[in-house]
Parts: structure tokens; C-alpha cells; sequence
């Protein structure tokens, strides 16, 4: 178990280069015991008949026995990372998938192909995969393990197998619409308190999202205006001759603000905002998440209460699906605590970031 | 207090005494002395009256009153104090007097020294209307202050100071109107000046005259140029502080849920809340300085008119030169009978008979007469002239040193302000990261 400080000591505090985000992780096994390394880079557009698509490369170094190779170096495009979420989601029901950057963005109307928008879907494909990693279940899922080293064509004769993407999405839907519709009762306090707590927090989740975009397009309009500003000081210098250096000096500090709220929009642009749109999404799936093991109680409950006569008969199957609830209980269990930490952990480096760049700002 | 340099501390306090709004009366008394003393430096030389008697607007009270219409109306009146300086024995202090006047007072006084004092960049007035409402409490205030700078300003100019219909305007409740008329100052008006955009050809324009109308104009649209874009950027600025005014209840709904982050979320987000509030002062602040860069985009116009005054006068000059030269052009014609140039009395007096000698000398004679008036007349207007260009040139370098001095305190209050702005900024967030590093 790692305590508090530990973490702490591994937390980046001098200023982060926007390259480096591999160092922006915290590790939450300590460096020393990581064996797996990936990182997400080099966006290229392949243009074919039918589609333009964009593929990334993923770059996976690890020391791990179970890998044939140290090394692995693979392109994949955004479906294919949606196939490897599905497939996780289907063989870890109540685990806390990370969230994948979403299909397209409302906000903002980025363009599909801007390179804005695949940038920000390039970090957050970076993390979604180093995200697993950390996961000490889902990072020795099988399907994982083949996205990240499979070849193309491996891949998709891999995902052949298996169920169908959209015949999977349909299960899903049944199977929250059917939780939904009542089986909630004997559901443990624990599962209730979670519940109530993730109504809150992504509710204000979602509304800190909300004021963070605010507040960065108020310091854009802020410093569209100071741009103007400047320079009519410059201007006016030039009629005057007593006091030409002092307006020439107010423009060039007015030019310095500028430069610094740019730098203060980029820190918010960098770090706070995906930050808090990865724990929107991250409300969604935990609700997702507290849904499914609800509906596998709700099978549970169900059987019990058709078959309360006939009990000799199929206790073997109450039996299994008992185990299957305490199973999906435990580890959803242990998986909130974690992202709880987690959580608890990102916010707190977020917000100090915030803070440090703004004291940097204002020094400036 | 008197200061040869304008330093950033000694300056600072001045120009603080000067804009700040929450003035009492003895706080302005005290610091008079200290107010006036870079102004004092301008007119060392001279006995102004402001060195001699301290000079506030303390109040402003609406009243109801019948207007020259009679129809009842609303106005705001402001209460005039003085109180002579004595060279101050312990606790002797001289009686302070005062009395009530409207700013159409002030407007008519402004407008009786523009025309008596032709020559001089008489101080502005604050402005006439903002908005739709005169009786908006900041309004008044922001006014008062305005129309004490005014009065201090004219208190300060050696010239200006010495007006008897001035003196009276401090002094003399009753009756002063009337002896402001009495003066006939309105008939010295020049209804041309009114007309601002008319042009008169002057041939030979004084360059430096020329020039600084050039100025003048550049100067009152880069001044007004400023000051919209920095209300505009006030207003972001606004914006980008308020917002995180809603951190500060989010993160206390947020607080409520958790266990561990909850502290520090809570007092984090009341930091985001003084954050949020604390532009409110910085921006009132700001309001003071772009008064302070009002008053000169008014002066500017104060100097145009100067400009515009001298302008005219070289017309009316030419103007008289040129008629005086027509008039000896016509004797000489008459006397030697030549016609040199065209004109229609020359023709006709060429088709109906040429006029009988007699008619011709008397011609001679009357404008043997009106030529000599006319030299008389041009003499005394060049003399007029001479003058004006020599009286003005003085007054205009007065007024660039001051003007130079006043924007260079106000440039460097300006920075001030915004450097105290960053401390607070500072402070604010390095709570806000100690909060944040606790959670």
C-alpha cells in the first residue's frame, strides 16, 4: 500500500514541459516495480478510397516475461482503440475502465482533422492506455496485451472473433435499461453511498468544467483586448518627447502581460482542462459501472426470488451468481478506492499547478 | 513639501490625495499644502492664489429650484469652501467660508475666462454628461472631484488667479451671475469659434502654431483611443476574476462529499472568492486614473481653441492688410485715372461717363480717411498680434511642463497600481496553492 508521501515524492513539481507527458504520471506501483512503458505519439492521415482516418503510434517498452519482446512499436486508429475498451469492458464488468477521448467535441467546433483536436486526442489516447497500465487487473488483460504488440493484420483477424462490436454495445444497453427498471433493492449501503456521492461529484465535476472553459475564453477575449492595448501607447509616444519613454515603457510591459497570460492560457489549456473533462467522462463510466453491478444483483435477486421453492435444486447456480455479485462487489470496491486516490491525487496536482502558474503569472 | 524631481513615492500620496473618493473635509485641509506642491513649482516665480488659500469642493446635494424658465427641475449643487492660509501660529486657524454653486456656474465661469483670456489653455470642466442619469451617485462624486481639480487648477495658473470675477466666484454667492455678465464678455465672444470645423484661409500661418494644433488633435485622439480600449480591457478583466468567484461555491458543494479533500477544497475555494472580489478595488482604482487622462484629452481641446483663437486672428489681419491694400489700389486709380484693375464701377463709369471732378475728390478724401484708419487699425492689430503669439507661447510652455510633469505621475501610479494588482494576485494564489497542496 502506498501512503501519501511516497506518492508525493514522485509528483513533478518543477514547471512541465508540455512534450514530456510520460513524466506527469504518477506511478502508482513506485518506478522501480513498472515494467510496462507506452507511449502514444506521431499522428499520421491515410487517405483511402472510402475514409481519411488518422493512426497513431503506439510505442510499448516492457520487461515482462510474458511478452516475447521488449519492444514493440504498432500503429492503431481510434476504432481500434474503442474495440480494446469494449473488449475490457465485456471481460471486467464492474471494473473502472478509463475513459476513451470522445468521437467528436461539441464544444468549440474543432475542426475533425485540426491539429488542436488530434492533439488532444493523441494525449488523451496516451493516457487512456498508461491508465491500464497502472491497473493492477486490467493491465494483464489478454486483449490488452495483443493491442498493444499484434501486427495490423493480427489485429483485426483478432477482433473477428468474438461477439460483434455492435451486438456487444446492444447487450450493454439491455442490460442498463433492464437495472434501471427496479432491481435495486438489496443493494449493500456501501453501493448506495457510492451512488449518492457519484450523482454529486459529477455534478460538480461537470459544472467545474464548465467554469474552467469559461474562464479560459475570458482570458482570450482579455488578451485580444490587452493586444490593442500595447501599441497605442507606442503610438502616443510618438507626439510626445518629455514622456515618450515612460508610454514606450508601459507598452513593452503591457507586451510582457500578454506574453504571460498566453503562457497562463496554455497551463490551462495543458493541464486543468483535460484533466477535468477526463473525471466528466470518468462520472459517466463509474455511474455505468454502479448500473452493471446493480443489474448483476438484479439477476441474482431475481433467480432467488423465482426459485425460492425449488432452492436444493439450483443453489448451485444462486451459488454462482452469489459468487459472481461478491466478486464484481469486491472489485468494484477496491477499483473506487483506487480511482478515489487517484482522483483525489490529480485534482490536488491540478489545481496546484493552476495555482503555480498563475503565482508565476502574476510575478511576471 | 516641496519636491524638485516627481518621484514614484513622494508622488504617489499627491496623486492618491487628489483622486481618492473618501475625502473628508479636514483630510483635504491638511493636505493641501502637499497637494499643491508640484503645481506650486510651476508658478514659483508667481504669487498664485493657491498658494494663498486652500480650496476644496467638499459636497454635493441635490436640490429642486425654478429654472430661468420657470419650470421646476433637479440639479445638483456643490459646496465651495475656502479658507485663507495664514502663516500658521500654533492652532490659529482662519475661518473657513463657503458657499453653493451648480456646474452651469462653473461652465459660466469657464466660458468668461476662455473669452478674457484668449491667449491662455484655460483648465477643463469634468464632463457635461455621462449618461442618461446626472443624479448617479458616482457620477456626482466622480464630478465634484472634477470641479475641485478645476478650481485648483485655475487657483495655480499665475494668470488665471488673479481674476477679480474668479475671486468672486469663490466668494461671492449673491449677485455674481450679474457681474459676470456685466463684464460684456459675451459680446468678445467670437461666434466663429463655435463653428469648429470651418476652415479660413490663412496665407501665412505661424508654423508653430500650425504644429501644435497637429498636436492637440493627435493628442486628443490617442488619449480617447486609450481610454476606450482600456475600458474594454477592464471589462475582461472583470470577467476573468468573477468567474472564479463560482469555484468558490462549487468546491464548497464539492467539499461536502468528500472526506480527505474536503478542508482543503473548502478553504481554497473561499480563497477563489477574495480573489474574485478583490477586482472590485482595482478596478475603482483604475477609474481615477483614467480621470486623470481625461482631464488632459479635455485640455487638449483647451489648447486647439488657443490655436484656433490665434487663427483667427492672423485672418482677421490678413483679412485688414488685404482690404487696406484694395482701398490704396482704388485711390491711386481715382487720382492717376488709370485702371490697373478690372472692376464693375470701372466699366460702367467707362460706359455712362467718367464722374465729374468733384465726385472723384470727394471720393479720394473718403478714402483718404479710411486709409488712414485702416493703417491705424492694422498697426494696432499687429501689435494685437505680436501680443497674443508672445502671451500664448509662454502659457503654452507652461502647460506642456505641466502636462508632461501630471501624465508622467500618472503613467507611474498607473504602474502602481498594477503591480500592487500582482501582489494581491500573488498572495491570493499562493493560499490558494497551500490549500490545494493540503487536500
Amino acid at each position: 500500500d502506498i501512503s501519501l508521501t511516497e506518492v508525493n515524492s514522485f509528483s513533478p513539481s518543477v514547471p512541465i514541459s508540455p512534450s514530456s507527458m510520460i513524466n506527469q504520471y504518477k506511478f502508482e506501483d513506485g518506478p522501480e516495480l513498472r515494467d510496462l512503458f507506452i507511449t502514444v505519439d506521431d499522428p499520421e492521415s491515410h487517405i483511402t478510397a472510402i475514409e481519411t482516418f488518422i493512426t497513431y503510434r503506439v510505442v510499448t517498452k516492457t520487461t515482462r516475461g510474458e511478452f516475447d519482446s521488449s519492444e514493440y512499436e504498432v500503429r492503431r486508429r481510434y476504432q481500434d482503440f474503442l474495440w480494446l475498451k469494449s473488449k475490457l469492458e465485456e471481460a471486467h464488468p464492474t471494473l473502472i475502465i478509463p475513459p476513451l477521448p470522445e468521437k467528436f467535441i461539441m464544444r468549440g467546433m474543432v475542426e475533425r482533422f485540426s491539429d488542436e483536436f488530434i492533439e488532444t486526442r493523441r494525449k488523451a489516447l496516451h493516457k487512456f492506455l498508461n491508465r491500464i497500465a497502472d491497473h493492477p487487473t486490467l493491465t494483464f488483460n489478454e486483449d490488452f496485451k495483443i493491442f498493444l504488440t499484434a501486427q495490423a493484420w493480427e489485429l483485426s483477424s483478432h477482433k473477428k472473433q468474438g461477439p460483434g462490436l455492435l451486438s456487444r454495445m446492444g447487450q450493454t444497453v439491455r442490460a442498463v435499461a433492464s437495472s434501471v427498471r427496479g432491481a435495486v433493492k438489496n443493494r449493500p449501503e456501501m453501493f448506495t453511498e457510492m451512488n449518492n456521492y457519484m450523482e454529486t461529484f459529477s455534478q460538480k465535476i461537470n459544472i467545474l468544467d464548465k467554469i474552467a472553459h469559461r474562464i479560459y475564453k475570458e482570458e482570450r477575449d482579455y488578451f485580444n483586448e490587452m493586444k490593442e492595448y500595447g501599441p497605442i501607447h507606442t503610438l502616443w509616444s510618438a507626439s510626445e518627447d518629455d514622456i515618450a519613454d515612460s508610454l514606450k515603457g508601459i507598452a513593452s510591459c503591457i507586451e510582457r502581460c500578454c506574453r504571460a497570460t498566453e503562457r497562463r492560457m496554455a497551463g490551462l489549456s495543458e493541464h486543468l482542462l483535460p484533466i477535468l473533462h477526463e473525471y466528466v467522462l470518468y462520472s459517466e463510466i463509474l455511474m455505468g459501472v454502479l448500473k452493471r453491478r446493480d443489474q448483476i444483483q438484479g439477476e441474482l435477486d431475481s433467480k432467488v426470488d423465482a426459485l425460492a421453492n425449488k432452492k436444493e435444486l439450483f443453489s448451485e447456480e444462486i451459488e454462482k451468481l452469489e459468487d459472481k455479485v461478491e466478486r464484481a462487489n469486491n472489485a468494484l470496491k477496491a477499483d473506487w478506492d483506487r480511482w478515489k486516490q487517484n482522483m483525489h491525487w490529480d485534482m490536488r496536482s491540478t489545481f496546484t499547478n493552476v495555482a503555480e502558474n498563475n503565482l508565476r503569472y502574476y510575478e511576471e | 513639501m516641496e519636491s524638485t524631481e516627481p518621484e514614484p513615492s513622494d508622488s504617489r500620496p499627491e496623486e492618491e490625495e487628489e483622486e481618492e473618493e473618501e475625502e473628508e473635509e479636514e483630510e483635504e485641509e491638511e493636505d493641501d499644502g502637499a497637494l499643491l506642491a508640484p503645481k506650486q513649482r510651476l508658478a514659483a516665480m508667481e504669487d498664485c492664489l493657491a498658494k494663498k488659500m486652500e480650496i476644496t469642493v467638499s459636497e454635493a446635494e441635490k436640490r429642486t429650484g425654478r429654472n430661468a424658465m420657470n419650470i421646476q427641475e433637479t440639479y445638483t449643487a456643490y459646496l465651495i469652501e475656502t479658507r485663507a492660509v495664514e502663516s500658521q501660529s500654533e492652532g490659529q486657524c482662519a475661518p473657513v467660508e463657503s458657499l453653493w454653486r451648480r456646474y452651469s456656474e462653473f461652465e459660466l465661469l469657464r466660458n468668461y475666462l476662455s473669452v478674457t483670456y484668449p491667449h491662455i489653455v484655460v483648465p477643463p470642466l469634468p464632463e457635461k454628461r455621462l449618461s442618461a442619469d446626472n443624479m448617479d451617485p458616482d457620477f456626482v462624486e466622480r464630478r465634484r472631484i472634477g470641479l475641485e481639480n478645476f478650481l485648483l487648477r485655475v487657483a495655480s495658473h499665475p494668470v488665471l488667479c488673479q481674476d477679480k470675477i474668479f475671486y468672486a466666484f469663490l466668494m461671492q454667492e449673491g449677485g455674481w451671475k450679474e457681474m459676470v455678465n456685466e463684464t460684456g464678455f459675451q459680446l468678445k465672444a467670437d461666434s466663429r469659434l463655435k463653428a469648429l470645423n470651418a476652415t479660413f484661409r490663412v496665407k501665412n500661418p505661424d508654423k508653430r502654431f500650425t504644429e501644435l494644433k497637429h498636436y492637440s488633435d493627435e493628442l486628443q485622439s490617442v488619449i480617447s483611443h486609450l481610454l476606450r480600449v482600456r475600458a474594454r480591457v477592464a471589462d475582461r478583466l472583470y470577467g476573468v476574476y468573477k468567474v472564479h468567484g463560482n469555484y468558490g461555491r462549487v468546491f464548497s458543494e464539492w467539499s461536502a462529499i468528500e472526506k480527505e479533500m474536503g478542508d482543503g477544497l473548502q478553504s481554497a475555494g473561499h480563497h477563489m472568492d477574495v480573489y474574485a472580489a478583490s477586482i472590485d478595488d482595482i478596478l475603482e482604482e483604475e477609474e481615477h486614473y483614467a480621470d486623470q487622462l481625461k482631464e488632459y484629452l479635455f485640455y487638449a481641446e483647451a489648447l486647439r481653441a488657443v490655436c484656433r483663437k490665434h487663427e483667427l486672428m492672423q485672418y482677421d489681419l490678413e483679412m485688414a492688410a488685404q482690404d487696406l491694400t484694395s482701398k490704396k489700389q482704388q485711390c491711386e486709380e481715382l487720382a492717376t485715372g488709370t485702371v490697373r484693375t478690372f472692376s464693375l464701377k470701372g466699366m460702367t463709369s467707362k460706359l455712362f461717363g467718367q464722374e465729374t471732378p468733384e465726385q472723384r475728390e470727394a471720393k479720394i478724401k473718403v478714402l483718404e480717411e479710411q486709409i488712414q484708419e485702416g493703417e491705424e487699425q492694422l498697426k494696432s492689430k499687429n501689435l494685437e498680434g505680436r501680443d497674443f503669439v508672445k502671451s500664448a507661447w509662454a502659457d503654452i510652455e507652461r502647460f506642456k511642463e505641466q502636462k508632461n510633469h501630471d501624465l508622467k505621475e500618472a503613467l507611474i501610479s498607473y504602474a502602481v497600481m498594477q503591480i500592487s494588482m500582482c501582489k494581491k494576485g500573488i498572495q491570493v494564489w499562493t493560499n490558494a496553492k497551500e490549500c490545494f497542496s493540503k487536500m
